[in-house]
């Protein structure tokens, strides 16, 4: 275990570098930090000073290495929006986006585990249509049209939720109905199809022919096995996580990373932009880890092979 | 092009493919009628295609056309509403069917354009790595592994902040950073197909490494491409639409149904058309690309279909 860790994370080196490369490339070979950082009524004496001052009239490898010392000591630069250094900021605003994250992720395995199942088991009943039209519905629709819906019927109309921003349950309850219900979709029909395999195995009809009772072989001996597949499913979800909680955020002005990394975006704060773009790479990678290693546990066949 | 003739002695030993595709093409015509879902996706397609290609038709206004005095006027079929305006206009008074009309082409062109820019890239790296293998493969796998560790979303947030919006930066950074699945698929196919006999007994009679992979293997693994690419247009319309409602996009004077749901957002309160419009006709264009994407699947990769049930 403990070798496979290290190993794992001495993997993470080349990913990084391979991303600060695409990050450095992107930044400062195609964009002007000078242009972007002074006025428009500067001199050119002042664009002299400000370039030597950055070190952008080092040669680019040479920009490269610093850029990537500083990347390593933490230092992404100074937020021009905020006139504050960027890692800060953004570490700051990671708790909103893990709450969020996680209530979506949590409302989806609670939605899509039962329904996926009962679709399974019901194959090509009525139920199973039905819960697979609605999974394909779930699938179809941009999860910030759904947001702006649920926030015209049930904040506007009804009045129940609010309308954006952060605060109690009440607060969380739309953005994480809108980031898992598209979730809960994915994974409903993954869930479906890996159930469909394994209670065709024949320890299953072994179990029926005994005359267990069918929900007991369903939830002991089918499910205990299809949990593997889950974890799986988990982390391949998790990047249109990530992806769904920038859009989310924005949708519900929720206060954490993706909202602060799409108003960057868009003001051209590319030091927010480094740091969050690190922090999610970092991230990302040790959620897959973390897969793996929980896949461990839960398959000890895995460690012998 | 010479196809080998059965009498044709010391001919190459490719699979008889011209008669085999057109009975394909009949045989999935037949199951495209039997299939509902399949029919269903067809036919919003092909709707949505038409009202592409005849915008200009069935257009009532120009779809940036400004009229401050309409500004926010609900549907007609709506008090308040006025026939000039089938589905009510939005804050700058632009009318919304209008835009809906020529939204469906920024759709499909991004859609379409995107998935072709994405599925040229990874054919070629996926036949590259798989034919030339060794090095060449570690370094092409290593860095498709690479991409897959970065959201697709965030790489294109980052190019886009430094590119700037537009739909043919949109085209190529969708494009650019969507081929890993591709190459990943490509690179599997051709593995297996390298090794088999009529491959090998071209590269024996000393065809060139150009003549095998276009004309022995690229036709083979054309139909695991075409069932990767009918799922991948369907999220390549949902992130452009993601995209332009992010503001980093489609820019005018192109319209996006992204961009109309991100006006609409802030008037929800009061003019819930402006928002609603747009985001159904997402839902039912993508809906529909599911459907025939499902379909083309089942046809094309039967074997797919025994694993979904």
């Amino acid at each position: 275990m403990g070798k496979y860790l290290v190993k794992s994370l001495l993997q993470m080196i080349p990913v990084l570098l391979l991303i600060s490369l695409i990050v450095f490339v992107l930044v400062r070979v195609t964009g002007d930090p000078v242009a972007l950082m002074l006025p428009e009524s500067a001199t050119e004496a002042d664009r002299a000073t400000l370039t030597r001052e950055l070190g952008l009239d080092l040669p680019l490898y040479q920009q490269y290495g610093i850029f990537l010392t500083n990347a390593i000591q933490g230092d992404f630069g100074t937020s021009f929006r905020y006139g504050e250094s960027a890692l800060p900021l953004v570490l700051e605003r990671l708790p909103a986006s893990f709450e969020l994250a996680f209530a979506a992720m949590a409302l989806a395995v609670v939605i899509a585990i039962p329904l996926g199942i009962w679709s399974a088991v019901k194959r090509n009943t009525f139920i199973d249509i039905f819960i697979s039209g609605i999974s394909v519905l779930g699938k179809a629709m941009p999860n910030f049209w759904m947001g702006i819906m649920l926030i015209l019927l049930f904040s506007v109309m009804l009045g129940w939720f609010p309308v954006s921003g952060r605060g109690g349950l009440t607060h969380l309850i739309l953005p994480a109905i809108t980031l898992g219900v598209s979730l809960a979709a994915q994974m409903t029909r993954l869930i479906r199809s890996n159930m469909l395999e394994i209670l065709n195995q024949d320890y299953i009809r072994t179990a029926r022919s005994k005359g267990i009772f069918e929900l007991f072989v369903i939830g002991k001996h089918a499910f205990r096995n299809g949990l593997i597949p889950v974890v799986t499913i988990m982390s391949l979800q998790f990047t249109s996580l990530i992806g769904g909680t920038l859009i989310t955020e924005t949708v519900f002005a929720w206060p954490g990373l993706g909202q602060l990394l799409v108003s960057a975006v868009n003001t051209h704060d590319m030091a927010i932009v480094q740091a969050a773009v690190f922090v999610i790479a970092i991230f990302v990678i040790l959620m897959n880890i973390l897969t793996d290693l929980v896949y461990r546990l839960l398959d000890p066949r895995i460690k012998y092979s | 092009m010479a196809i080998p003739t059965e009498s044709g002695a010391g001919a190459l030993p490719v699979p008889p493919k011209k008669r085999s595709e057109a009975r394909g093409l009949k045989k999935g015509l037949r199951q495209l009628l039997r299939s509902k879902t399949g029919m269903i996706g067809a036919v919003i397609v092909l709707i949505v295609c038409l009202i592409a290609i005849f915008a200009p038709l069935l257009a009532t206004h120009d779809p940036n056309a400004v009229a401050p005095i309409d500004r926010l006027k609900p549907p007609a079929w709506l008090e308040g509403g006025s026939s000039d305006y089938l589905l009510g206009t939005d804050n700058l008074g632009r009318d919304i069917w209008s835009r809906i009309v020529y939204g469906s082409q920024v759709s499909l062109i991004v859609g379409i354009g995107a998935v072709l820019v994405s599925g040229a890239i990874g054919a070629v790296l996926g036949v590259t790595a798989a034919y030339y293998g060794r090095w060449v493969d570690a370094i092409i796998m290593r860095l498709a592994d690479s991409l897959l560790a970065i959201p697709t979303i965030l790489l294109m947030l980052v190019v886009l902040a430094v590119v700037g919006p537009g739909m043919w930066t949109l085209i190529f950074v969708i494009g650019a950073t969507n081929w890993v699945s591709y190459a990943r698929v490509v690179r599997g196919e051709v593995l297996s197909l390298k090794e088999r006999d009529f491959v090998k007994s071209a590269r024996m009679i000393g065809a060139r490494s150009g003549r095998i992979i276009f004309r022995h293997i690229l036709p083979n693994v054309m139909s695991s491409f075409i069932v990767l690419s009918g799922m991948n247009v369907a999220t390549t319309i949902i992130m452009e639409a993601s995209l332009s409602f992010l503001g980093l996009g489609i820019t005018t004077p192109d319209v996006s149904w992204g961009g109309m749901l991100s006006d609409g957002r802030q008037y929800v309160a009061t003019s819930w058309w402006v928002a609603t419009f747009p985001g159904m006709a997402i839902t039912i264009t993508v809906l529909g690309v599911i459907f025939l994407g499902d379909w083309l699947r089942d046809v094309l990769d039967p074997r797919m279909k025994l694993k979904n049930g």
